[in-house]
C-alpha cells in the first residue's frame, strides 16, 4: 500500500471517527454505553430516535429551530438582495465605509449584543418568539449576506441592467426576472451561509428563547436528570441534528464552489 | 425624428467628459468617428439618456426630453461587449421588448422571425445566449435592438469584438439594414474604414469636442484640421512642416517643386502640409512625383500591402504600398510624394487648401 493511500485512510479514520461514535451511540441502550467499548452496537435499538420524534419537548426543539432558522434566512435575503444591488451599482456618499462598516458588524462577539437584545425583547414582549431569534440571527447573517450577493452580483455587467431599462422593464420586473436568475448561484451560496450561521447559533438563540421558540441545541444541553445523563437520546438527537445541514450542503456544493472562486465566501 | 443636442456638456467629478456641444441629427446613417476616450460612448449614453447632461439640453422632435428616463424615449442601443439576457433564450431575448410593449402574441411571433430571417439566426432561436458564437451573439443584440423600430438607433462599436471576416460581412449586412429605416442610426467606431463602408454623414470627435459634421466623403476629402485628419485617416495622415514662398513649395528636409493646381492660390508663408499612407510611395507611380529620402523604421505586411514606416528629417512618415515588399531596416531609400494629393493646413492647423475631386 503506498504512503499516500495510507495518510489518506488515517486522515478520513480521524474525520469520520467522531461522526461513527455518535452514530453508534444513538444505535444503543444507555446501558451498553457505560458498560464498555463496543464498536458496534450488540443489539442495535431505534427507539432513542423514537423517543425524539414522538416527544414534544424533543421534536418541538427541531421544529422551533427549524422555522427560526427558515425565518432568518427570508428576512436576510431579502433585506441583502436590495442593499447588495445598491452597493454594487450605485456610488454615493460613503458606500465604501458603509460597505465595510456592514463587515464590521461581525466582529464584536455575539455576547455582546446578548444584554440589548435580551433586554429589548422583554420590553417589546418578543421574547420567546421565533421572529425575535431569526430577526437577532440577522445582526451577523446581513452583512454576510450582503458582502457574498455584492461579488456575485459586480460580476453581471451593467450594460445588462442598462439594456433591460432601453427595452422598457420597469425595475422590480427586471429585479426579478432578468437580474435574479443571472445570481442564482450566488442566493444558493448566501441561503446556505445564513442557514448555516443561524443553525449553529446557540448563545443568541438559547438566551432569547424559554419553552415557546426553545432551539434543538438548547434541548440538548438540558437533558441531565437525576438518573443521569441520557447518552442514547443525545446521541440520537445529535445525529438528526447533523441532518439538516448536510442536506442543504449537498444542494448547494456546486454553488459553493463558485462562492470560493469569486473570493467572497 | 430629428436628434438635437443643444450646449450640451457633461462632466464626471473634476473630469470633464464631453465639452459643450451643439448636434443635429436626422434620420438616416450616422457615424461618430473618434479614437477610444474621444468621448463618443459618452455622447451616446446622453443621446439615449441612460446618463444626464451637466448643461444642455436634448431636443427630439423640438420636444426636450433632458430628463425623460430611458424607459420612456424610444431608444434602441447594441454594446460593444455583447450584452444578452442570459436566461432567456434567443427568441425570448428578441421578443422582450414586444413583450414589455404588450404587442399580441402572433404579431409579437412575426416580428421576432422576421428580424431573425434578417439577421440569419432563425436556427438559433431556441437556444440561450451562451451557447452561441460572438457573432451570434451580437447579432441576437441587434436583432433585439432592432425589433423595437425604435427613433433611435444607438450601436457603440458594434463589431470590434469580432473578427475580421465576420465584421465585414455583418457590417455588409447592417449597412443594408439601416437602409431600409427611417431611424436615427448612431453609429460608432474607430475605424475610418469603416466609417468610409458606411457611408451616411460622419460626426468627427476627438477628446470631448466634436470636430467635424458632414457627408461622409465630404469629410474625408476635406478634413477641417490636422487633428481630423489624423482621426480620419489610416494609419494617420503623414504631417511635414514647409512654406509656400517665391513659388515654389518646399517641406521636410530639401524637398521642392512648383505648387501645382490647389496650392498656387494660397498665399506665401509656413504651412504643414499632409500626405495620406496611399499617396505616398516607394516607386514612382505618376511622372510628377517628387522624390526624396528617407530611412526605413519598420515595415510591415499586412496582408496584400505593405505598410513601411520611415524616417524623414527626424518626422515619421508611413507608406502604404501594394504588395509584400521586404526591406532593410535602417536603409535609406527613395520615396515618392504625389503633390496633387497634398493637404496644406495653415497654422492654427485649419485646412488651407485640399487637393482637387473631379466629384468636387
Amino acid at each position: 500500500m503506498s504512503r499516500s493511500r495510507i495518510v489518506v485512510i488515517v486522515w478520513y479514520v480521524f474525520l469520520l471517527l467522531p461522526l461513527y461514535w455518535l452514530f453508534n451511540m444513538s444505535l444503543k441502550t444507555n446501558a451498553e454505553i457505560l458498560s464498555g467499548l463496543t464498536l458496534v452496537p450488540r443489539n442495535p435499538t431505534l427507539a432513542n430516535y423514537r423517543t425524539i420524534f414522538t416527544d414534544p419537548t424533543w421534536y418541538s426543539g427541531y421544529i422551533n429551530s427549524l422555522t427560526y432558522v427558515v425565518l432568518n434566512t427570508l428576512i436576510s435575503l431579502s433585506v441583502a438582495l436590495p442593499a447588495a444591488y445598491a452597493f454594487s451599482r450605485y456610488r454615493f456618499i460613503g458606500d465604501k465605509h458603509m460597505f465595510f462598516w456592514l463587515l464590521t458588524n461581525r466582529m464584536a462577539p455575539a455576547a455582546v449584543f446578548l444584554l440589548p437584545f435580551f433586554q429589548l425583547y422583554q420590553t417589546i414582549g418578543l421574547f420567546d418568539t421565533h421572529i425575535a431569534v431569526a430577526l437577532a440571527h440577522c445582526l451577523f447573517n446581513v452583512p454576510l449576506a450582503v458582502w457574498i450577493l455584492e461579488g456575485f452580483m459586480s460580476g453581471v455587467p451593467k450594460e445588462i441592467d442598462e439594456t433591460a431599462y432601453i427595452d422598457g422593464y420597469g425595475f422590480p420586473r427586471f429585479f426579478l426576472t432578468i437580474f435574479v436568475p443571472l445570481i442564482r448561484s450566488g442566493i444558493g451560496v448566501t441561503a446556505f451561509f445564513c442557514f448555516m450561521f443561524s443553525w449553529v447559533e446557540l448563545l443568541l438563540a438559547r438566551t432569547l428563547t424559554t419553552v415557546n421558540a426553545k432551539p434543538i441545541a438548547a434541548t440538548m444541553t438540558r437533558t441531565v436528570s437525576a438518573a443521569g445523563m441520557d447518552w442514547a437520546t443525545l446521541a440520537a438527537a445529535g445525529v438528526l441534528t447533523i441532518v439538516p445541514g448536510a442536506l442543504v450542503i449537498w444542494f448547494v456544493r456546486n454553488y459553493i464552489a463558485k462562492g470560493f472562486a469569486l473570493g467572497r465566501v | 425624428m430629428t436628434l438635437r443636442l443643444e450646449q450640451l456638456a457633461r462632466r464626471v467629478g473634476k473630469e470633464t467628459h464631453l465639452y459643450r456641444m451643439d448636434l443635429t441629427l436626422e434620420p438616416g446613417l450616422n457615424v461618430l468617428l473618434g479614437p477610444t476616450l474621444a468621448g463618443k460612448t459618452s455622447l451616446m449614453r446622453l443621446m439615449a439618456g441612460l446618463d444626464r447632461p451637466s448643461e444642455g439640453r436634448v431636443l427630439v422632435d423640438g420636444t426636450d426630453v433632458t430628463s425623460r428616463s430611458v424607459r420612456e424615449r424610444s431608444v434602441a442601443m447594441v454594446y460593444q461587449q455583447f450584452i444578452n439576457y442570459p436566461s432567456l433564450t434567443v427568441y425570448d431575448n428578441i421578443a422582450s421588448p414586444l413583450r414589455l410593449a404588450r404587442l399580441p402574441r402572433p404579431e409579437i411571433d412575426r416580428k421576432v422571425r422576421e428580424v431573425a430571417g434578417l439577421l440569419h439566426i432563425e436556427h438559433l432561436l431556441g437556444r440561450l445566449p451562451a451557447e452561441l458564437s460572438g457573432g451570434q451573439q451580437q447579432r441576437t443584440a441587434i436583432g433585439r435592438a432592432l425589433v423595437k423600430e425604435a427613433d433611435l438607433l444607438l450601436l457603440d462599436e458594434p463589431l470590434v469584438n469580432l473578427d475580421y471576416k465576420l465584421r465585414e460581412e455583418l457590417r455588409a449586412e447592417l449597412q443594408a439594414i439601416f437602409a431600409q429605416r427611417r431611424a436615427v442610426v448612431v453609429y460608432a467606431t474607430t475605424e475610418p474604414l469603416e466609417a468610409l463602408v458606411l457611408g451616411g454623414r460622419t460626426v468627427v470627435m476627438g477628446e470631448g469636442r466634436i470636430l467635424q459634421t458632414g457627408p461622409t466623403l465630404q469629410v474625408y476629402h476635406h478634413p477641417a484640421s490636422t487633428d481630423v485628419a489624423r482621426i480620419f485617416s489610416d494609419p494617420p495622415m503623414n504631417m511635414l512642416e514647409g512654406t509656400i514662398a517665391d513659388g515654389r513649395v518646399s517641406l521636410g528636409d530639401g524637398i521642392a517643386f512648383p505648387p501645382c493646381a490647389h496650392l498656387a492660390a494660397l498665399p506665401a508663408g509656413r504651412y504643414r502640409f499632409g500626405v495620406r499612407a496611399n499617396h505616398l510611395g516607394i516607386a514612382r507611380r505618376r511622372p510628377g512625383d517628387v522624390e526624396f529620402p528617407a530611412e526605413v523604421a519598420l515595415a510591415e505586411v499586412s496582408g496584400s500591402e505593405t505598410f513601411v514606416h520611415l524616417l524623414h528629417d527626424g518626422v515619421d512618415l508611413v507608406v502604404q504600398e501594394e504588395g509584400i515588399h521586404s526591406l532593410r531596416l535602417g536603409a535609406t531609400m527613395s520615396v515618392f510624394l504625389a503633390p496633387g494629393q497634398l493637404y496644406a493646413f495653415d497654422a492654427a492647423g485649419a485646412l488651407a487648401a485640399a487637393p482637387a475631386r473631379r466629384e468636387g
